[in-house]
């Protein structure tokens, strides 16, 4: 019999499919968990509205005033939420596969490992914090492009760059997950490095000027160039809501460095999941 | 048995400072013109807002009740209250010393952390140890913060007894617990009139109001009247918790063994 390739996009199409109607199985909770996601996004943007009543900037002369600042907000949602809708049960879910043995049925099946293990549910809900980052961008970008000084003019390639950013902000942070998950394979149970997932990307919710003075210049370099969570959310939310910063040029540096880092992350992550698949015992017989 | 990995996951609960003090750095930074020792925000300056943090997560050591409220309402959904029915034990008494149980074991390990990071920032303590009497006040407001969060959360979860799932409602008192126990930020710092407001609720006994009195906030002259007014919250809850278990036993029913 001859082997035939499995459409990716259908069996992606079809996890997706599956995934919201095991969600909307549960009606309540699913409103319910998105509302309680709204009800956090408010709570941050309730505490940086705190915050800019005491100071017109985050860092001096960084650029990240108010709107700014909520643009940078959004982008953080937006990667966020999506990580969280494709990738964080999935991850979750890895460790428990590897743990149980079950990761056995997986490698079996006639399609790539990672795939399978990477889009196998969907977390609908968390696109509630997508459609609040959507919101809260478009409120901001508003407020920047109507102000009556230096009002903030978009391109369609702004645009465009912002989404591809964005995309590759995903990349980074999925790299992320997958590989720290990969590890359980080798530790068998890793809730702390799952902690440590949450503690790390919380580097990436902040201007990274701001780690820009003292002790904070080799915690910026670390985690921009071994661990490049810093240009995750920075990347897109500079080019779309700072293009004329005087610090111009270093933005288009950053922009090349972070498909760079997008590129070796994804490459890395590849490498690690298959690597760790290879100590793989299973779990019983 | 898991000593190292108690110790680490400690450690690691401090790295969300390590973000809050460079947001803050840069917060003074701007508002000092560049020097922002020469900085205040409503009364803190840059040195107290690091070491506010770091005294929310005492706190927040002695307050919080991780899985308590979830873990009565599933002992009630799942029938496992039964136990408490026949056994000659109180609920909420036997869950109280297995809390302070689990609190004085967790925190005998998790003190070398604490003590480290303490010891690394001690910089940030610029007025040093407060006075004896403050001192004494701290100590009574955390224990009482301990008391207050476990009644407080007990309360919550025995509605199980009235609604099956509480976990969404849960979640919302977890927001509202994060945000206005001075969790994520000083109290002192939200405008009117939302600081009456929100001085008005017990939560910022949680967080807020032991850092608070270490960093001198709380005037002395109030420092007596506001521990009476937490001791009045933490009877309140006692009694709420005592009355919501009584009420919700006489309407529980328990099937099969």
């Amino acid at each position: 019999m001859a082997q035939r390739r499995p459409s990716y996009l259908r069996v992606f199409l079809t996890f997706a499919r599956n995934s919201l109607v095991r969600d909307t199985m549960f009606r309540t909770n699913f409103l319910l968990q998105c509302i309680s996601s709204a009800g956090w996004t408010l709570m941050n943007v309730g505490f940086y509205l705190i915050v800019f009543q005491h100071t017109p900037l985050i860092g001096p002369e960084s650029g990240w005033g108010k709107y700014e600042f909520f643009v940078f907000l959004a982008t953080t949602w937006l990667i966020n939420s999506l990580v969280q809708t494709f990738f964080m049960t999935n991850a979750d879910d890895y460790s428990e596969l590897i743990r149980t043995g079950n990761l056995d049925f997986v490698l079996l099946k006639p399609i790539d490992t990672q795939f399978l293990v990477s889009f196998q549910k969907m977390d609908w809900s968390s696109l509630s914090t997508f459609t609040a980052g959507v919101i809260l961008l478009v409120v901001a970008l508003w407020q920047l492009t109507t102000r009556p000084v230096h009002p903030l003019s978009i391109s369609p390639w702004m645009v465009g760059l912002y989404l591809f950013y964005l995309c590759c902000g995903v990349a980074i942070f999925y790299s992320l997950m997958i590989s720290l998950a990969s590890t359980s394979i080798w530790l068998g149970r890793n809730q702390t490095l799952y902690d440590f997932w949450f503690y790390i990307t919380n580097f990436a919710r902040y201007p990274m000027e701001i780690y820009n003075r003292g002790w904070g210049v080799p915690l910026w370099g670390f985690f921009t160039f071994v661990v490049p969570v810093l240009v995750v959310v920075n990347v897109p939310a500079r080019l779309l809501a700072q293009p004329l910063h005087p610090q111009r040029s270093l933005s288009w540096q950053l922009a090349c460095f972070a498909l760079l880092a997008t590129i070796v992350s994804l490459l890395a992550s590849r490498w690690v999941f298959q690597r760790a698949l290879l100590s793989y015992r299973s779990a019983s017989s | 048995m898991y000593r190292g990995d108690f110790a680490l996951g400690t450690l690691m609960r401090f790295l969300p400072i390590v973000t809050q003090i460079f947001l803050w750095w840069a917060i003074f930074d701007t508002i000092g013109h560049g020097t922002r020792d020469s900085a205040n925000i409503v009364g803190y300056s840059f040195s107290n807002m690091v070491a506010y943090y770091l005294l929310t997560m005492v706190s927040r050591a002695f307050s919080s009740m991780p899985g308590l409220a979830s873990g009565i309402a599933l002992q009630i959904r799942s029938g496992e209250i039964k136990k408490y029915l026949i056994q000659p034990i109180g609920m909420l008494e036997f869950l109280l010393l297995s809390r302070l149980a689990h609190k004085l074991a967790y925190y005998s390990v998790a003190v070398l952390p604490f003590l480290l990071v303490f010891s690394i920032c001690r910089g940030y303590f610029v007025d040093g140890w407060p006075a004896w009497d403050l001192l004494a006040g701290y100590v009574a407001a955390l224990l009482m913060s301990f008391l207050l969060g476990f009644f407080l959360e007990a309360s919550i979860g025995l509605i199980g007894f009235w609604f099956l799932e509480v976990s969404s409602l849960l979640f919302i008192y977890m927001l509202f617990n994060f945000f206005l126990s001075g969790h994520m930020f000083p109290l002192d710092m939200l405008p009117a009139p939302w600081d009456r407001l929100v001085s008005m609720l017990p939560l910022k006994y949680l967080a807020y109001y032991p850092a608070a009195i270490f960093l001198g906030k709380v005037p002395r002259e109030e420092l007596i009247g506001e521990l009476w007014i937490e001791a009045g919250w933490v009877v309140f809850f006692i009694v709420t918790a005592r009355v919501a278990y009584r009420l919700g036993v006489r309407r529980y029913s328990g099937y099969g063994g």
